[in-house]
């Protein structure tokens, strides 16, 4: 579905990805791994067109769209949830997932694209008229997935989704992105927490200083040595 | 003897002999034109030092009004020599300064909401100056107490020759001034907070401290223009000193000659005041109006086409092909 | 302060006509500080020019309501239709080149522009005042005179400001522009268009110049420096309520008429604008992002 060739990319003088490629088949989930400024962000962002990438190529369902402009790429399936999630604070949850489906065919499609995301997510439906600001740290990254699901996209770019959860709402998170899996979308998701997040994929990737370092499924992944090393804290 | 230096020497000497060559009948009007040149561009040069850094004012013209109200009240009722009036002038501008940069400091207040606030402030002014009609005049404005066709305590010249002088001296401490902040500490630091101020915060920059200093020392400086400016004008008027219109100018001006080098308010000064006055000659007296329609239409034209003045543009595109040659080293 | 005093204690009705004047004025006040800060809240640049849109307008409207015989209401329509024209005319040949333009460039183009505007007004229609005469009564209400016009005014300026709370809470692409306003990057993730959203929001802006003007003509004549007198004093209300805060324009612009209103009559009418300006100062010492803004 999604493929990336010779990607590179950063900002002004800074190189973050250098020579990038990695594919995403339909229906999978695909996990990219690495440390702290890795390029992991800058990675989804050059997929999702928020910044334009200086050099490769981007495929998606066969459409080339790298350097197309955010919106144009979101119109084709692509939806992106941020890092530190980006809700709109001032708005409430049902505000926030009505700006999800803003563009037309998902507007279409409104009530049902948000009875699901009741029913993946039942405490968004009791907190519907409350400001997404005032929301937990767990409840607000579920009204993001919900708010990229109400595009009713093919593939979701998660940035980082465990970032500034506790362990516990980390787990139960994960559980529920396994739901959405199971609901038929692709997934690609960007991580910090490797062990937690190669129970949820098919396959990964291993994201260092801008370089693809290693790929693989996520099984075979898991005994490596630099999995080992994150959870020892190494 | 570089050709730049050799080129700045004879320009200088231009400039300081021009007074005395003979023009005929334009003279009056040439001498005119010039030291305007000389006092809006140090008023300018006065307004860059805090726009390089971030802080856009576009409220100068309460420090002009301040100042040059301040020195001819102080003449006209007190009979107080505008030598001394002045440092009360100053006085005044850096105190109001402070009261307006503290809080925006403390708050944080930068970009578009700065120069909001100091619009209003500059409004406040000029109508605190026609509000207080029992003495300032009011929107009549005031002229300053005769004293006679030269004298010295009074800062009083029929001869334009004396204000030349005067403006020239004046406007080359205003580029010695800039080029000294240019040099020093203060310069790093404070662009430092122009970047990222919760990084020189972190560094241990005193953030607050420093745009103190630069707002009252700008200011400072634009009062000694207004009281200049009124001396040589002799009147003081609050739509000419404090309204929206001076304070956007002084910034236009800076902002067309370019804001990061010594001498780029005064080449934007020197063309917006020859643009203005080839206009109003040229419309004046037939099309009211109409001269300033243009101005205001070559302004935004080039604010839209060359953003980084006529000084910055310049000065890129002759340093492009060195820069080219570095980068494939 | 023994010019309010005596207000007070001898003449309470006055005081009240005033209050009630200020009310009437703080109306058609809040409709430009809503505007200006709904463009602000979104593009995050101020049109310094945006007062002068209005008085545009206000021409319109009196040509064509004055010297060519329109009804009122025609002539209200073409001024906001004006208005919406003027929004998105300044958006896209002024402020879509600078979008990513430093601050200071930003401010001198709307500030070139106003420059611009003044004076090509003053050359096309010379500085003489000019207004739209209606036969509007004079009305008593328990003792206050209350002018029929401002009444009027001030309850559309109602109606539209209920129309603008509607529309920014209830519609699509108004609730998108509350969400870009808050989260600009965020919104292109949903598959908006940014440009769309910025025309949208600078043709309503426009459009509620155009609605100020309908409003302001059958109070006040229209002259080219009408933006230089009603001008700084909707910044100033921008400002107090925190630039960008839709509430706090509503509220301050309120604060600010009753002051300008009660300290005209108490004091002079110039005493009652600085009176007003001072108190900014003041808020600024105290708290310039605003009285409703949250401590940094």
């Amino acid at each position: 579905m999604l493929e990336l060739a010779g990607i590179s990319a950063g900002y002004g003088h800074f190189t973050a990805l250098w020579d990038v490629a990695l594919r995403v088949n339909a229906g999978e989930a695909v996990a990219v791994v690495g440390p702290n400024g890795a390029g992991k962000t800058t990675l989804l962002r050059v997929i999702s067109g928020v910044i334009a990438p200086r050099a490769g190529t981007i495929a998606f369902e066969g459409a080339a769209v790298a350097g197309r402009p955010a919106h144009d790429v979101v119109a084709r399936g692509i939806a992106h949830v941020p890092e530190g999630r980006r809700l709109f604070p001032g708005l409430t949850v049902a505000d926030n997932l009505k700006m999800g489906a803003f563009l037309p065919p998902a507007r279409a499609h409104f009530a049902e694209s948000l009875e699901r995301v009741f029913t993946l997510f039942p405490v968004l439906k009791e907190r519907r008229a409350q400001r997404a600001g005032s929301l937990s740290g767990g409840e607000q990254q579920m009204l993001a997935i919900g708010r990229a699901l109400m595009s009713r996209p093919k593939l979701i770019l998660l940035d980082e989704p465990s970032m500034g959860l506790a362990p516990v709402m980390v787990l139960r998170l994960f559980d529920l992105i396994r739901l959405v899996r199971a609901e038929g979308f692709t997934i690609l998701v960007v991580e910090q927490n490797v062990r937690q997040v190669l129970k949820l994929v098919d396959r990964a990737y291993l994201l260092e200083v801008g370089r693809i370092k290693m790929e693989g499924r996520a099984d075979e992944l898991s005994e490596q040595e630099f999995v080992r090393k994150a959870y020892v804290g190494l | 003897m570089t050709a730049k230096r050799a080129a700045a020497g004879v320009l200088l000497l231009a400039v300081l002999v021009a007074p005395l060559v003979p023009m005929g009948g334009i003279r009056q009007y040439v001498l005119h034109v010039v030291i305007q040149i000389f006092i809006w561009s140090f008023i300018g040069n006065a307004w860059s030092l805090m726009g390089r850094f971030g802080l856009v004012s576009l409220g100068h013209g309460a420090f002009l009004g301040v100042g040059a109200y301040t020195t001819t009240l102080l003449w006209n009722f007190y009979g107080l020599t505008p030598w001394i009036g002045v440092v009360a002038a100053v006085a005044a501008a850096v105190v109001l300064a402070l009261v307006v940069a503290y809080p925006c400091s403390r708050f944080g207040i930068v970009g578009h909401y700065f120069g909001l606030v100091t619009l209003a402030v500059g409004e406040v002014i000029r109508l605190l100056l026609i509000a207080e009609r029992d003495w300032t005049g009011g929107s009549l404005g005031l002229t300053l107490k005769t004293a006679g066709d030269a004298s010295f305590k009074a800062i009083q010249y029929a001869d334009k020759r004396v204000f030349y002088y005067g403006a020239l001296v004046v406007w080359l401490g205003g580029l010695w001034v800039w080029h000294r902040l240019d040099r020093s500490m203060a310069r790093a630091a404070m662009e430092a907070i122009g970047e990222d101020e919760t990084a020189a915060a972190s560094v241990g920059i005193h953030v607050s401290r420093f745009k103190l200093a630069i707002t009252s020392l700008s200011a400072a400086l634009t009062a000694v223009g207004g009281v200049l400016y009124a001396q040589y004008i002799a009147y003081v008027n609050p739509e000419t000193l404090a309204g929206v219109g001076v304070s956007l100018r002084i910034v236009f001006a800076v902002v067309l000659g370019g804001m990061y080098s010594v001498l780029g308010p005064t080449v934007g000064t020197a063309l917006t005041i020859s643009l203005s006055e080839y206009l109003r000659v040229k419309f004046g007296v037939h099309y009211i109006g109409m001269a300033e329609t243009m101005y205001g239409l070559v302004l935004v034209i080039f604010i839209i086409f060359l953003p980084s003045g006529i000084y910055g543009t310049l000065r890129d595109v002759l340093r492009r092909p060195r820069n080219r040659a570095t980068a494939q080293a | 302060m023994s010019g309010l005093f005596d207000l007070v204690v001898n003449n309470p009705l006055l005081l009240a006509e005033a209050a009630l004047n200020g009310l009437l004025l703080g109306g058609v006040l809040a409709l430009l500080a809503l505007g200006l800060n709904l463009i602000f809240g979104v593009l995050d640049i101020v049109w310094i020019v945006y007062v002068d849109l209005a008085m545009l307008s206000m021409y319109l409207i009196y040509f064509t309501v004055q010297v060519y015989g329109w009804p009122l209401i025609l002539g209200a329509v073409a001024g906001v239709g004006l208005g919406i024209l003027l929004g998105v005319g300044v958006h896209l040949l002024i402020i879509t080149p600078i979008l990513n333009s430093p601050p200071v460039n930003q401010l001198l183009a709307t500030g070139g522009l106003l420059f611009f505007i003044q004076s090509l007004a003053t050359f096309l229609w010379t500085t003489d005042h000019k207004s739209v005469r209606l036969a509007l009564p004079t009305l008593e209400i328990a003792g206050m005179f209350v002018s029929f016009a401002r009444l009027i005014a001030f309850g559309l300026a109602v109606i539209v400001m209920i129309g603008l709370y509607l529309f920014l809470t209830r519609t699509y692409i108004g609730t998108a522009i509350r969400a870009v306003s808050q989260d600009r990057g965020a919104m292109a993730l949903m598959g908006a268009n940014p440009q769309k959203v910025y025309l949208v929001t600078s043709a309503v802006g426009g459009a509620l110049a155009g609605v100020a003007a309908a409003l302001l003509i059958i109070q006040y004549s229209v002259h080219p420096y009408f933006g230089a007198a009603f001008g700084p004093i909707t910044f100033m209300i921008c400002v107090l309520g925190g630039l960008g805060n839709m509430v706090g324009a509503f509220v301050a612009s309120f604060i600010m008429s009753e002051i300008i209103s009660i300290g005209g009559v108490a004091f002079s009418t110039e005493m009652g604008y600085v009176i007003a300006f001072a108190l900014f100062i003041v808020m600024m010492f105290i708290r310039p992002s605003g009285i409703f803004s949250k401590r940094q």
